[in-house]
């Protein structure tokens, strides 16, 4: 993914820029794939209907470090995003992950770019696992024709359709029908892919999500269900909405798992037992108990609802990039320093991108018509009335 | 096999000087109640390129005809030159024949709903194609038109091209959401990577008592959704041919059927043909008013139109069809002539396709009109069961005359 190509130029800047001694006892980190490490996951997975897997997971030195430099990323473009929004560049709605990287990036770690993702509005990141670029996802945020979805989507109408990656969706729940059909549409072409649905805890009581999970439980359709339960439905906690809030649980006949959403590894080992499912049995529903750093969206304090006790807690205990970099240290596999430094790096990227984000034009007056309908003859769009030519469409 | 009229992409791109020729129209297929039995011929030039509403011009660019015109039998000797004599079926029979065409020709076609498969679909347009294409391209879906048109427009997302049947136009109420964002703002929102070449049919309007929930015309609520299309087809012709449109359309097409029309018997053409989603069809051309409608209304007007002869006017009935975007070409060309304007819905008066069609007229045609537009519409009530009451409700053939003779007066 894009991510992978800055750990190459990662190594530039830290070979060239010091002289000292240390640099000539480097180990090459980033690149070493062939030593296995094995990891523990922090709590073990907890089943529903099914058997449960491993709690050892295997992986390399390389992912490690891969694993740390994207989330370190993810977590700064979302900081970026905070200060951007508070100095109104980007306006209306928008919803930060911070917190929640391990999901993501635990679930790209186990699938392909063939296998489809869809979900709500937090997306940011999402995106970002699927290759999208800073760039995109800047202009995007702040309205401008270099966006990817050309600045008339916004934060919550993030795509990349050649990463299938289906956004990005602003009505809650919505996305999980829709995940279905993409499902339904790999099993009508009989693909070996499977679509990831992800939800929050608040659509987790969708009336839509459960008839959702009926059609595909009743066709087989390769869909996989991953409850983001970050225990909040926007000011509402999970115990306040739900009766049972064992959301893992809550597909019946369908198969769950219960994972820590803030554990990388989790994730990925998670995903790859799923995926192996869906593709034989059919639907399973993954809760990924996770928690977000910010309010729902900047329009939310985050504080009214829980106590700054309890954000400062989880940011201790269960960090999910202070967790690796634990890991990583205690396999020595780099230096704090070097961490450091991978962290200002991502720093310096995401500054880069605002910067070019920022000269980025606003879309054009004819974007306005474009892309309403599509045509696909080179014709002319009228709009209703027909009488005035309103836009050529491409 | 014949050759298709392309009809979504060409006639559009036609540049305006060659559809408003209106003696070019009335050459249109006539398709009046009165004269549905006789027999439908096309007269083909050599190579010619058969279509059934517009002017002829069009197909793909490499074989551009601009004179094959459509035009009845009027004497036996076109008659005798026609090339087959096309055959006789009911309205749903022609919805399965454009569905069956459409879904030979290209295997992303798939159709989902309640009852599709192995029930034949409630109004049997889907009858024998669960078998002959399995359950998978012909699925049944639980009762969940939220979710099942969530997962068509997701499959759609994905390349597939599905049609979502609503056993009742009413039920899609319950995915109002999913037809809204997903559906028609999707391609937008993402900047145009998606495509959501979607079909969304079923049967709508007012029926013999069915009650209010299942006698709803729901293209008065969906008529806002940008980015979605929607046509309303009248006669098997026109039903087959926009069914076939509506599918091969990129966009996402409401095709509205209407409950009491599935039985309508007419001989259609045996080639194959396609007709234009944007398009309106001249029903009969006149001098003195221009009478606009759509769907079952079409055949009251046409009743009215009987007794409006027998008085001494001359009606000009034009099918709208295409209710999102209005053909203003059409009708504007016939308002040109007329100078007034009568429009008889199904829809209730209030933000109705009437209400708009309206508006559209004042602001593009006021100047051509000699009187105010009178817009004739379903009262703003529930339906109501008991059959007098039911018939109250909606726009009878007695009124439609009253209001051209007061139009014309």
């Amino acid at each position: 993914m894009a991510l992978a190509r800055r750990s190459s130029t990662l190594l530039k800047p830290l070979s060239a820029a010091s002289s000292s001694s240390s640099f000539l006892h480097r180990r090459p980190f980033s690149t070493d794939d062939t030593t296995t490490i094995t990891v523990e996951t922090s709590v073990p997975f907890t089943g529903h209907n099914c058997e449960p897997p491993s709690r050892s997971i295997d992986t390399t030195p390389k992912e490690l470090m891969s694993f740390f430099t994207d989330m370190a990323l993810m977590r700064r473009m979302e900081i970026a995003a905070d200060s951007l929004y508070k100095s109104k560049l980007i306006r209306g709605f928008c919803h930060l992950y911070d917190g929640q990287e391990a999901v993501c990036i635990g679930m790209e770690a186990a699938i392909t770019k063939k296998d489809c993702i869809i979900t709500a509005y937090r997306d940011h990141c999402i995106f970002l696992g699927r290759g999208g670029k800073l760039l995109e996802s800047f202009a995007e945020l702040m309205g401008r024709q270099g966006g990817c979805s050309r600045g008339k989507g916004g934060s919550m109408h993030f795509y990349k359709k050649e990463a299938c990656f289906f956004g990005g969706h602003g009505i809650v729940g919505a996305q999980v029908p829709l995940g279905c059909g993409l499902a339904f549409a790999q099993k009508y072409r009989k693909e070996d892919h499977v679509t990831f649905a992800m939800y929050g805890d608040g659509a987790a009581n969708q009336g839509q999500l459960f008839e959702a999970l009926n059609m595909a439980a009743l066709w087989d359709l390769p869909a996989i269900l991953v409850c983001e339960n970050n225990h909040y439905g926007m000011g509402t906690a999970e115990w306040r909405a739900a009766k049972s809030p064992a959301y893992y649980k809550r597909g019946d006949y369908v198969p769950g798992l219960k994972v820590d959403g803030m554990d990388a590894f989790a994730v990925k080992q998670a995903c790859k037992f799923a995926k192996e499912h869906a593709l034989k049995n059919g639907p399973i529903i993954l809760e990924m108990d996770t928690y977000r750093y910010h309010g729902h969206s900047m329009s939310d304090p985050g504080s009214t609802y829980r106590t700054r006790d309890e954000i400062s807690g989880v940011r201790q205990e269960r960090d999910p990039i202070e967790r690796l970099r634990k890991l990583i240290l205690a396999h020595d596999l780099a230096t704090e320093k070097e961490l450091k430094d991978i962290e200002k790096l991502a720093r310096k990227e995401v500054d880069e991108a605002i910067s070019q984000a920022k000269e980025s034009p606003m879309p054009d007056e004819s974007e306005l018509f474009t892309n309403v309908y599509r045509k696909g003859y080179g014709v002319e769009s009228f709009g209703a009335d027909r009488k005035e030519l309103r836009a050529t469409l491409p | 096999m014949a050759s298709i009229f392309q009809g979504i992409g060409a006639a559009t791109s036609l540049s305006s000087s060659t559809l408003f020729d209106s003696k070019k129209l009335q050459l249109c297929s006539r398709r009046s109640l009165s004269e549905r039995k006789t027999s439908f011929v096309v007269v083909r030039a050599a190579g010619a390129k058969m279509d059934g509403g517009s002017s002829g011009i069009g197909g793909r660019a490499d074989q551009l005809v601009t004179n094959a015109v459509a035009t009845k039998a009027d004497t036996p000797a076109a008659a005798a030159a026609a090339s087959k004599p096309g055959h006789e079926l009911l309205l749903f029979e022609a919805l399965r024949e454009g569905l069956e065409e459409e879904m030979e020709r290209d295997a992303r076609v798939c159709v989902m709903g309640e009852d599709v498969g192995h029930y034949g679909g409630s109004y049997k347009v889907t009858k024998g194609l669960a078998p002959k294409y399995g359950d998978l391209r012909v699925l049944d879906t639980p009762i969940a038109e939220n979710s099942f048109t969530g997962m068509g427009i997701g499959a759609a997302m994905m390349g597939l091209r599905p049609i979502i049947e609503g056993m009742n136009m009413g039920f899609l109420l319950l995915a109002f959401n999913q037809i809204s964002n997903n559906c028609g703002m999707l391609h937008y929102t993402s900047g145009g990577q998606f495509k959501i070449p979607v079909v969304i049919r079923g049967p709508g309007g007012v029926g013999r008592q069915l009650g209010a929930e299942h006698s709803q015309r729901l293209e008065s609520y969906f008529q806002s959704i940008p980015g979605i299309q929607m046509v309303a087809c009248s006669t098997p012709y026109n039903a087959k041919g926009l069914m076939k449109a509506a599918i091969r359309s990129d966009n996402p097409v409401i095709l509205f059927e209407h409950v009491l029309l599935y039985n309508l018997k007419e001989t259609i053409p045996d080639e194959e043909y396609v007709l234009n989603l944007e398009e309106a069809e001249m029903v009969r051309p006149g001098e003195h008013v221009t009478i606009l409608t759509y769907s079952r209304m079409r055949y009251h007007v046409m009743q009215a139109a009987k007794t409006l002869v027998n008085k001494g006017y001359d009606p000009e009935v034009i099918d709208i069809r295409s209710l999102k975007p209005f053909d203003l070409h059409t009708i504007g060309n016939s308002i040109k002539k007329t100078h007034r304007v009568l429009i008889v819905e199904e829809c209730m008066r209030t933000g109705g396709i009437g209400a708009s069609l309206t508006a559209a007229i004042s602001e593009n045609f006021h100047d051509y009109l000699d009187a105010p537009i009178v817009c004739l519409s379903s009262q703003d009530v529930p339906t109501p069961y008991a059959g007098t009451l039911e018939e109250w409700t909606v726009v009878q053939p007695p009124q439609i005359v009253a209001a051209v003779e007061q139009l014309c007066r």
